[in-house]
């Protein structure tokens, strides 16, 4: 045990202190308006891993932080434009749109990101924004289902998302969810790849830290889908998870797989009292 | 170091790590770690190189400890990590002996160590091609062949107060 504890000395004289570090404490508004809850206290299920959930806006740089304020300058408005008119178009054999069902999107799906994974009991199972989504769309549209995390599925996403901005994460883990929530933290903390590195190793032991160029945040995903800045788009949840295992030299999992499902749940209530923020912008 | 150079050069076109053919190697398997972690002999049988140890160091498909680990030293490797501890002052702070078996496999000095264990061929879970995302066919090579640990072994040994 003496040398872990030289160790320990050791790390922290060596303690690097060329770097900021951490959250910043800036303050998220959008559009003048949308006063956002971007830093909140770690709900209870959290107890003993982290005393405070933050969203990943607070781990940007400021100019990429900016573009989230004002909708002219998110460009991920933009793809959120192009479902409105998705929203109002018929599709599929029924002859039907969005909007026929549902009137306006800021009408009725202002609580949809706010709450969901969640689970349908007609269906029997958890669904996604974008599995209930692809419901309406087979079973009420006779139309094709969206391919997971598609251009299609991500921006309709957005669209939802958006209307619901400022609204606190709520995400239920318990009755019929608890299983999936179960196998998400199961997932969480598991060591994959030939780094053998978990999501908690970086985001929740690391978060703050610079990891090469990349500042490390919390991985919430109050702000999904976001808009990367790397590739121009709005970006899926499940694809961001599948690029982080990816990068462990991991065998990854896919969009819209059972795994990922129940780690989308996981990972949203870790962020339960956070804003919904999407689209959000990052790079 | 022209030669040394040349070798570096060749690693990098390699780019993955590949089995030590001559006598002298132990294998992953084989290696010997002390009660602390440390391990005592060369595992290529060989004398480190310093500055190809610096070149795997640095480099994404390689070592790739500096995104983690700052390094006063690498006045030209931008952005350097701090997700574990500075490494400015290791050649004064560790044995080679230390070096050797924290490179080789961290968890045998540190429980539970975030640091990825760099000579070591089994026990992951769902181990990749590389960075595919695809499953790897077959047994993994370990990330750093014998040389490459022993050769940032002696690149760790150079970093001392200047
Ligand atoms: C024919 C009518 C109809 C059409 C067309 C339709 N939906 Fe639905 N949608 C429903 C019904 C009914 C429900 C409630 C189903 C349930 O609770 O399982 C629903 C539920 C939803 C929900 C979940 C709402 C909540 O509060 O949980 C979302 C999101 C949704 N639809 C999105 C869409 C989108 C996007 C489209 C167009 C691509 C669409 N729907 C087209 C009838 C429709
Ligand atoms: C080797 C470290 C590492 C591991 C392991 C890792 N990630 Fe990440 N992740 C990153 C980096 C770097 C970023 C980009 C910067 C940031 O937001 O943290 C990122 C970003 C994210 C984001 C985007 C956050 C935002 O606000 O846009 C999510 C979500 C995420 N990761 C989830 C996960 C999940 C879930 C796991 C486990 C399956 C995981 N990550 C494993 C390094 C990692
Ligand atoms: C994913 C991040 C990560 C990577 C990559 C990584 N390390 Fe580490 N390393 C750590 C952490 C964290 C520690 C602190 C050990 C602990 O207490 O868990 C550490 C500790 C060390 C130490 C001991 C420092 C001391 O004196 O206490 C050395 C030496 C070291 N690493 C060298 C390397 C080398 C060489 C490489 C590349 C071959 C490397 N590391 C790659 C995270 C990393």
């Amino acid at each position: 045990m003496k040398f872990k504890a030289m160790t320990a000395i050791a790390a922290l004289l060596l303690a690097p202190a060329a770097f900021a570090g951490g959250a910043d404490d800036d303050v998220l508004v959008i559009n003048g308006e949308i006063e956002m809850t971007t830093k909140a206290d770690a709900p209870a299920h959290l107890d003993g891993a982290l005393d405070q959930v933050i969203s990943g806006w607070h781990f940007r740089a400021d100019e990429t932080q900016q573009l989230e304020t004002d909708d002219f300058e998110n460009q991920g408005m933009i793809f959120v434009d192009q479902a409105i008119d998705q929203w109002n178009t018929a599709a599929g054999s029924e002859g039907k749109s969005c909007a026929d069902c549902h009137g306006a999107p800021e009408d009725n799906m202002a609580m949809v990101t706010a709450t969901y994974p969640k689970y349908d009991s007609d269906a029997g199972e958890l669904q996604t924004v974008q599995m209930q989504m692809n419901e309406c769309r087979t079973e009420r549209m006779g139309a094709d289902p969206w391919k997971y995390d598609s251009g299609a599925a991500v921006n309709m996403e957005a669209l939802i998302a958006s209307v619901g901005r400022g609204t606190p994460v709520q995400v239920a883990i318990d009755g019929d969810a608890a299983p999936y929530y179960e196998q998400g933290k199961e997932m969480y903390y598991t060591r994959y790849g030939q780094l053998e590195l978990s999501c908690a190793n970086c985001h929740e032991e690391n978060f703050g830290n610079y990891i090469r160029a990349d500042h490390l945040s919390q991985g919430q995903i109050n702000g999904f889908p976001t808009y990367r800045l790397k590739n121009a788009k709005l970006n899926g949840v499940q694809s961001r998870f599948k690029g982080c295992i990816r990068d462990t030299r991991a065998e990854t999992f896919s969009p819209g797989s059972d795994e990922f499902v129940a780690l989308e749940l996981y990972v949203k209530s870790r962020g339960n009292g956070l804003s919904v923020e999407g689209p959000s912008v990052r790079n | 170091m022209r030669l040394t150079a040349i070798a570096a050069a060749v690693t990098l076109v390699a780019g993955v790590a590949h089995a030590e053919s001559h006598s002298g190697a132990v294998a992953p398997e084989d290696v010997q770690y002390g009660e602390t972690g440390a391990v005592a002999t060369s595992l290529s049988g060989m004398p480190g190189d310093a500055a190809n140890g610096q070149v795997v160091f640095s480099t994404k498909s390689m070592g790739n400890c500096v995104s983690c680990h700052a390094v006063a030293q690498l006045t030209d490797v931008p952005f350097q990590g701090e997700v574990g501890p500075e490494l400015t002052w290791s050649g004064e702070s560790r044995s080679e002996e230390e070096l050797r078996g924290i490179v080789a496999n961290a968890k045998m000095s540190f429980d539970g160590t975030v640091m990825p264990a760099f000579y070591k061929t089994n026990g992951y879970i769902r181990p990749g091609n590389g960075y595919t995302g695809k499953a790897a066919e077959g047994d993994l090579p370990p990330i750093l062949t014998a040389q490459q640990v022993e050769d940032v072994v002696a690149f760790l040994l150079t970093l001392k107060e200047q």
